[in-house]
């Protein structure tokens, strides 16, 4: 073979330039130092306006904004790139534009929906004055001075406590383009490790970080990358799990998003120190937006290559495929996981043999969550200390936590470890709006608990989450005012959880239905009770906490293990409000509308019927022109004949 | 079987059993649904009874056994929507079409599907019409919503 056949195909590139085996620190720098800047945009050289478009702000209406825009611009017949850039984290800010002038630094507003788009152009570009509601701005260069009427952004309440190292680059950069993550210092982990670093070595940088999966389980993720690469097999895999079923989480949804070469940069990493040539994204296919940004994503990978066969001369293979979850939340289990994979229902078999030993096709497989395989690259080759340095004496690093339900800054917030829940709520999420006041966060999804107000002051870390009946999990926290009531939710998450039981074992299978039914039973009307019904209730309320044990002790996976959290964790803190609707028969919060009692205020109706065609049972009584009546064994709590009075003539008991 | 079944299957020559998820998925993406023919199809392609593919098409959510509407609605009934009343929502939109959830209207122009959660919480609660997501949406909009959803189409066309 002539040698001129053994060159790598990327011998010369930009790619190889900079990561190549023989890429020296001085060429890098002077790459970083020159091109690189105007590739990182901290300074423009024309207008430049970027648009949050990940699915929740094109829910907001991003798509309008973007439309208006381009009009815009056109109509002013200037020159500008308009970058649709993922979802910055401020949900309920949605939709945000950003706009950054030659010589300025960027500034993002708020709320930008279509008609603001306009006034917020008009006054910064004929007048140099911001208009609107602004978020702040971005750091600039030295070069660059900042603005005299806005405030820094890293000031904003919602960042103000954060520490961003996932998030740090999502919804600022283009996350479709390569250059834009390689300018920002993309690849370089990923170059240094193979080149510089054996497999072990990574193993043991992971270890001394103190890295413990993200998606729920919090094992070291280190320790379980050592199992696998012990396995002498000739084939493992890595399988990133972007399933992300828990209802009420979406931080995995907007990394990919936003920054999804990290990703690809992460599970590079991971593959390399278990020695897996193949990884699969098992990514869920209610995220249309987030696969298709990690496809382009991975072309381009392929392109430069970074990915591939002999990944920049290292001797080192890995191909990544992309595989769609069809909808199942027990595919968030490893071993129902692996099952969907190979074309299975997605069940989960006993363990051991584990994952690491015995996995997909039998072969040995790493699993790992989204947010896990996106820290590596801020962890390898040399920067453990760093994580180490920062969280609580377990559990090191950052944590993503999405922050959704009755708060007013909903949105994804990435705070150390140690941080406490009351931070997290009150003041990055700035309390319950409308003045009403904070019953509970639920923390974890449905196999997590809920914290209410005596434990706000608790820490985020893996152990003391759990001392509360609640759990890390992979990250949603949902915020619950006084008009949430708690059996409800219980409920909620039990519907929920039956639903996805796969079936396999009877505790779980049978067990949380028999919870829902028992829970069904107390949040029931009693006018629609019959026979001995009411005794099915009392016993079934006996029997609630010992029916949750046998199905935590006894299912056989994680899913039923944890099934039984939120009831247990509900009942802990909130009794008094199950005691109200087993013995009282009323929801103290409102919530439940079955045992709501309507009536009809005699001097206020005015008999003009509309309360009686709207309801759906025939419950209610009256002729026109005179005051109607409710019969209350007919009434169902819909609520109905409350949404149609126009006159505030039907009142509600709760 | 229809060429678009046949189109699919051919796009995985020499398919093994790792390859049914997709398969099924690309079906369900061409036809709107699984039907009966396209699941014995896909499993003569597999070299696998049909009651197997049948087993993973009843599993998972994202499989529809019945053509959908023209319009498909999902309402998201996640945690956040939960709290901030989806409920309502969902009785708002059932009302308003007159069909329960996996149900298709008569005149096959909705279709209504509930979803765990479709990962934008923080716009709860959620409604997405044909792929498109409106955030904040209250029991009231419903009719006032699925008539935009309707006028968009009109307006693409």
């Amino acid at each position: 073979m002539s040698e001129r056949a053994q060159l790598h195909p990327m011998e010369g590139t930009l790619s190889w330039r900079l990561f190549g085996p023989r890429s020296d620190a001085q060429a890098r720098e002077s790459w970083y130092s020159g091109e690189g800047v105007a590739l990182k945009r901290e300074a423009v050289e024309r207008l430049t306006l970027y648009i949050g478009a990940g699915t929740c702000g094109l829910g907001a209406g991003a798509g309008e904004t973007l439309k208006a825009v381009k009009r815009e611009i056109k109509a002013r017949g200037i020159e500008a790139d308009i970058i649709e850039v993922g979802c910055v984290g401020l949900c309920s800010a949605e939709p945000i534009l950003d706009a950054q002038r030659p010589g300025q630094p960027r500034v993002s507003f708020a709320h930008v929906t279509h008609d603001k788009v306009k006034p917020i152009l008009d006054a910064l570009l004929d007048r140099d004055q911001l208009y609107g509601e602004v978020l702040g701005q971005y750091d600039a260069p030295p070069s660059t001075p900042p603005r005299r009427d806005a405030l820094p952004i890293s000031v904003h309440p919602f960042f103000r406590a954060q520490h961003r190292r996932v998030l740090s680059r999502c919804g600022i950069i283009d996350p479709v383009d390569i250059h834009a993550y390689i300018a920002h210092g993309g690849f370089r982990a990923l170059a240094d490790t193979i080149h510089q670093r054996t497999p072990e070595e990574a193993c043991e940088a992971v270890i001394e970080s103190g890295l413990r999966g993200r998606g729920g389980g919090g094992f070291p993720t280190g320790v379980k990358w050592r199992f696998a690469l012990k396995e002498g097999a000739d084939q493992k895999y890595l399988i990133c799990n972007a399933d992300e079923g828990d209802p009420g989480a979406f931080m995995d949804r907007a990394v990919i998003e936003g920054d999804p070469y990290r990703l690809i940069e992460g599970m590079a990493l991971a593959a390399y120190a278990i020695g897996a040539t193949k990884a699969y994204v098992y990514i869920r296919a209610e995220y249309p937006l987030a696969i298709a940004r990690l496809r382009r994503a991975l072309d381009q990978a392929r392109a430069w290559g970074l990915l591939g066969a002999n990944i920049m001369d290292s001797g080192f293979d890995l191909d990544v495929y992309v595989k769609e979850g069809a909808g199942a939340f027990v595919c968030g289990e490893e071993t129902a996981l692996i099952h969907s994979i190979e074309g299975k229902r997605g069940m989960p078999r006993p363990r051991p043999p584990f994952p690491a030993s015995r996995g997909l096709f039998n072969c040995p497989t790493i699993i790992n969550n989204v947010e896990t395989l996106a820290n590596l690259p801020d962890i390898l080759p040399d920067r453990a200390a760093e994580m180490a340095a920062l969280g609580t004496a377990s559990s090191k690093g950052t944590k993503v936590f999405a922050l959704s339900g009755k708060v007013k800054h909903t949105g994804l917030v990435e705070v150390e470890m140690g941080t406490t829940v009351r931070q997290i709520v009150m003041e990055i999420g700035g309390g319950c709006p409308n003045g009403k006041a904070f019953k509970a966060a639920q923390i974890g999804g449905p196999s997590g608990g809920c914290i209410p107000t005596q434990h706000l002051d608790i820490e985020v870390d893996y152990e003391s989450l759990k001392t509360v009946g609640a759990m890390m999990g992979s990250g949603g926290l949902v915020v619950m005012d006084e008009d949430t009531c708690m059996v409800d939710v219980a409920k909620f998450f039990m519907d929920f959880i039956q639903r996805e039981s796969c079936g396999k074992c009877i505790p779980c299978r049978e067990g949380t239905r028999r919870m829902l039914e028992i829970l069904e039973q107390i949040t029931r009307r009693r006018g629609q009770e019959g026979g001995f019904d009411a005794l099915h209730r009392m016993q079934g309320v006996a029997q609630l906490e010992k029916l949750a044990g046998v199905i935590a002790d006894t299912s056989l996976c994680g899913l039923g293990q944890s099934a039984p959290s939120p009831v247990l964790s509900t009942l802990r803190f909130f009794r008094d409000e199950y005691e109200a609707h087993v013995f009282e028969r009323r929801c103290p919060a409102g919530a439940c509308e079955a045992l709501k009692r309507y009536s009809i205020i005699e001097e206020a109706c005015v008999g003009c019927t509309l309360c009686k065609k709207a309801c759906p049972t025939d419950a209610i009584l009256g002729s026109r022109k005179n005051p109607h009546y409710i019969i209350e064994e007919r009434c169902i709590g819909c609520g109905a004949c409350l949404d149609a009075c126009r006159l505030d003539a039907v009142a509600v008991a709760r | 079987m229809t060429d678009a079944v046949q189109a699919v299957l051919e796009g995985y020559p020499q398919a093994r059993r790792d390859a049914l998820i997709p398969i099924l998925q690309a079906v369900q993406a061409k036809e709107g649904y699984l039907s009966t023919e396209a699941v014995i199809a896909v499993g003569q392609h597999l070299k696998l009874p049909t009651s197997k593919i049948y087993g993973v098409a009843t599993f998972y959510n994202q499989f529809r056994l019945t053509p959908p509407g023209r319009h498909h609605v999902q309402v998201c009934r996640g945690t956040a929507c939960h709290v901030k009343g989806s409920a309502a929502v969902l009785s708002g939109i059932q009302r308003a079409l007159k069909i329960e959830p996996d149900q298709t209207s008569k005149d096959g122009e909705y279709s209504l599907e509930v979803v765990a959660c479709i990962g934008a919480c923080g716009l709860a609660p959620v409604v997405a019409i044909d792929g498109a997501f409106f955030g904040d949406v209250k029991a009231e909009d419903a009719a006032a919503l699925l008539a935009r959803a309707r006028e968009m189409e009109v307006g693409d066309e």
